[in-house]
């Protein structure tokens, strides 16, 4: 009797040890929003983790959406329970940006004793996360800009093989389009991503006082005049001419669907759909990706940063920041730079890893040709006070009081200029509130 | 005498009803308080801080052009939907109830819309409705300005307002085929004997006998009309175009959980919940007279 209950104690004794000793890994969890295929490709980029080393071991876990990855991580952090990475969408930054939820990214390298050359990120990404000492606070992940989709064959029927470089030059391009008898020679869905904060780095316009915010709290948003309203106009007549079309899930098609499948011949949209639209084209259609148009006469400047970047939180332990630290490490590295930009649209978010990808002869073939000028977009200029990002409050409502103003716009509910100015005083009402919310923060 | 079990303990009864307590309290009482203390404060959304305000909130919703137009719209949605999902309901619980051919299988087909959760009823409206790749889209391309849904907001708020009685109304048709059934056959009969016909029956006989389940119906949908409207609006408009399909609860959860105003959109909640506590109010003083509880 005796010795059947020691055997038990010893056998348990065992077992004990030895899933001690496979739990050795230190574990760590990482929340994102991507879902469907880049869900899975992040899933891959995790696994790839896990295999390269024996310490640590990572959890992913997709929240649904970047929204949903920001509210749970809001809830969890306030319930202390957090995971120790998240990924934070670029509307999202400001908030954490002013709390004390997060470590920051250059901070928690250098405890745990990495060296990374924070030069070797490309300014117009790094700029976008970083603080007001340019020192990053997050790493950037999945980084994006607005490119100008064109399908080639149609603008072949119109003599031109190249994109057009200007809005001018575009609008004339899209006539000539519908002239030679293409029913929606541009597709739009009141997105202000290209139309409005794309347009003010490229063009070098300010969208806010205090240069766009990262001066300051108490900056204003001004997007009701000069460039802007002109090139409302432009798009608001292009509609009436039947230039351009609206395309949005309501009216059946995206953009992206309207683009692939050959129906709209130009759209403006994120170089991370450069995937999407090669896997759905429709077969043998000739297309292209260029750079954002400039307004005439212009000097063109480098385009903003989309996109997500992956944030430490606070109230975790030394171990588990290790672990991060060295994810962080990992995904830095060219290789997974390129094993990133090859399963999804995103781009490489450092230099060295541009060049390794570039060395590599990614960009020579066929799917992935083009990618090459969402950088080129990025690195057009040095980055200055109206390009290097925009850091205003609640920019997420402020983002649908503009497309709410559009939506009327483009109804003739209201005229171009009164439907920008009730936007702008919206927007601004949200910047006061947030200013008062945050009262005595400063930006860091 | 009457005889009655009672407890001489009062700490046992106390102890029968914690659970229930525990209950409504952790998931009622705890975040009602919390939403009042956040519309009172301005609150930051990752913690860190929260200043005392006052009524600013309530002032600045108030002050706000949109949101009187987004109670004027959810009353609206209110009322069309109360009406178009009880009618309809009530229609085809009179014709489950007078046994037409194939009762029984419809019967069972009714309730299904109910069972089909509001996204998924959203997405399928959104194709069907859709003016360039749905049933519509045929409709459009001979009369263009017929039907937009993107860029009309009548034409948009007329959508939601089907696609949300659509579902609704296999809810009002369980209830309303239920009251009809438990009208002693009798009285029917009796009516049909001497010469009632079907509509005079439903009339005089039926309608009147299921008041009762009317107002609860009413009551019901007026509520639910207020907080279940939030999925199909998220899937099928985002509130768009312009504002015109911004009803209250999608503000607040676009205000709260998107744009990270917790204070503005606990205000708003506020006043939602107040809102439906008046209107449940007077219905319940100046419809409910009419209604007569057998």
């Amino acid at each position: 009797m005796k010795s059947k209950l020691l055997a038990t104690v010893a056998a348990l004794l065992l077992a004990a040890t030895a899933s001690a000793s496979s739990a050795e890994r230190v574990k760590f969890e990482m929340w994102h929003g991507l879902t469907g295929d880049l869900g899975g490709v992040v899933d891959q980029v995790c696994k790839r983790f896990n295999d390269s080393q024996a310490d640590y071991e990572i959890i992913c876990t997709s929240q649904g959406s970047y929204d949903n990855a920001l509210q749970n991580a809001i809830a969890a952090y306030r319930a202390k329970k957090n995971p120790t990475i998240v990924q934070i969408f670029d509307a999202g930054t400001l908030d954490l940006l002013l709390s004390e939820a997060y470590v920051p990214a250059r901070k928690l390298m250098a405890d745990n004793g990495y060296k990374i050359n924070w030069e070797d990120y490309i300014p117009a990404i790094s700029n976008y996360y970083a603080n007001s000492k340019g020192e990053l606070n997050s790493f950037p992940f999945n980084s994006s800009t607005a490119m100008m989709y064109w399908n080639k064959d149609a603008f072949a029927k119109i003599g031109k093989t190249e994109a057009p470089k200007t809005w001018e030059e575009t609008f004339d391009s899209l006539k000539a389009l519908k002239s030679a008898g293409y029913e929606c020679p541009m597709a739009w869905n009141y997105d202000t991503w290209p139309i409005m904060e794309q347009f003010s780095a490229i063009n070098n316009i300010p969208v806010a006082t205090k240069g766009n915010g990262y001066q300051g709290l108490d900056a204003e948003f001004a997007v009701n005049k000069g460039k802007y309203v002109d090139i409302i106009k432009t798009l608001k007549k292009g509609y009436d001419d039947g230039l351009v079309k609206i395309k949005t899930p309501d009216t059946g098609a995206t953009i992206v669907q309207a683009f692939a499948n050959g129906d709209c011949q130009v759209m403006l949209s994120s170089i991370a759909d450069h995937g999407t639209v090669g896997k759905t084209q429709k077969p043998d259609m000739q297309w292209d990706v260029a750079i954002l148009p400039t307004l005439a006469g212009v000097e063109r400047h480098n385009s903003l940063v989309g996109g997500a970047s992956l944030w430490a939180l606070q109230g975790k332990s030394d171990a588990e920041y290790k672990g991060a630290a060295a994810f962080f490490n990992f995904i830095a590295q060219p290789e997974s730079a390129l094993f990133w930009s090859t399963n999804t649209g995103y781009i490489p978010v450092t230099k060295s890893g541009f060049e390794f990808m570039k060395s590599q002869g990614f960009y020579d073939k066929a799917p992935y040709k083009g990618r090459e000028l969402a950088i080129a977009s990025l690195n057009a200029s040095p980055v200055n006070e109206n390009t290097r990002g925009i850091r205003l409050g609640g920019f997420v409502q402020i983002r649908k009081e503009m497309r709410d103003a559009l939506t009327d716009i483009f109804a003739n509910k209201v005229s171009v200029d009164d439907g920008l100015n009730s936007a702008v005083e919206r927007s601004n009402a949200v910047l006061r509130k947030f200013e008062k919310t945050y009262a005595g923060k400063m930006l860091p | 005498m009457e005889k009655r079990a009672t407890f001489s303990m009062g700490w046992l009864g106390f102890a029968f009803i914690l659970p229930q307590i525990l209950l409504v309290f952790t998931f009622f009482y705890w975040p009602t308080g919390a939403a009042m203390y956040w519309a009172f404060t301005l609150e930051r959304p990752w913690g860190g801080g929260n200043e005392w305000v006052g009524f600013d909130n309530f002032r600045q919703i108030f002050a706000d052009r949109a949101y009187w137009g987004s109670i004027i719209r959810s009353l609206m949605f209110a009322a069309s939907t109360a009406i178009l999902s009880m009618a309809f309901g009530l229609l085809l619980a009179v014709a489950c109830d007078r046994g037409l051919k194939g009762y029984q299988a419809f019967r069972t087909i009714f309730v299904w819309p109910y069972a089909v959760v509001a996204p998924a009823a959203a997405l399928a409206f959104r194709f069907i409705f859709a003016p360039e790749a749905g049933i519509f889209a045929s409709l459009v391309k001979a009369y263009p300005e017929f039907w937009n849904p993107a860029q009309n907001g009548y034409h948009a708020m007329a959508m939601i307002i089907i696609c949300y009685s659509w579902k609704y109304a296999a809810y009002c048709f369980i209830f309303f085929l239920a009251a009809l059934q438990a009208i002693p056959r009798s009285v029917i009969e009796a009516s049909a004997l001497d010469g009632a016909g079907v509509l005079r029956r439903v009339f005089d006989i039926q309608l009147p006998l299921i008041t009762p389940t009317f107002f609860f119906m009413l009551v019901i949908s007026i509520t639910d009309s207020f907080q279940d409207s939030f999925g199909i609006v998220d899937v099928m408009t985002d509130g768009g175009p312009g504002k015109a399909t911004e009803l209250l609860v999608y503000k607040i959860y676009f205000d709260g959980f998107r744009g990270l105003d917790y204070s503005g959109a606990a205000a708003q909640s506020i006043v939602l919940m107040l809102i439906m506590m008046v209107l449940t109010f007077f219905q319940f003083r100046y419809i409910e007279r009419r209604v007569h509880y057998s």
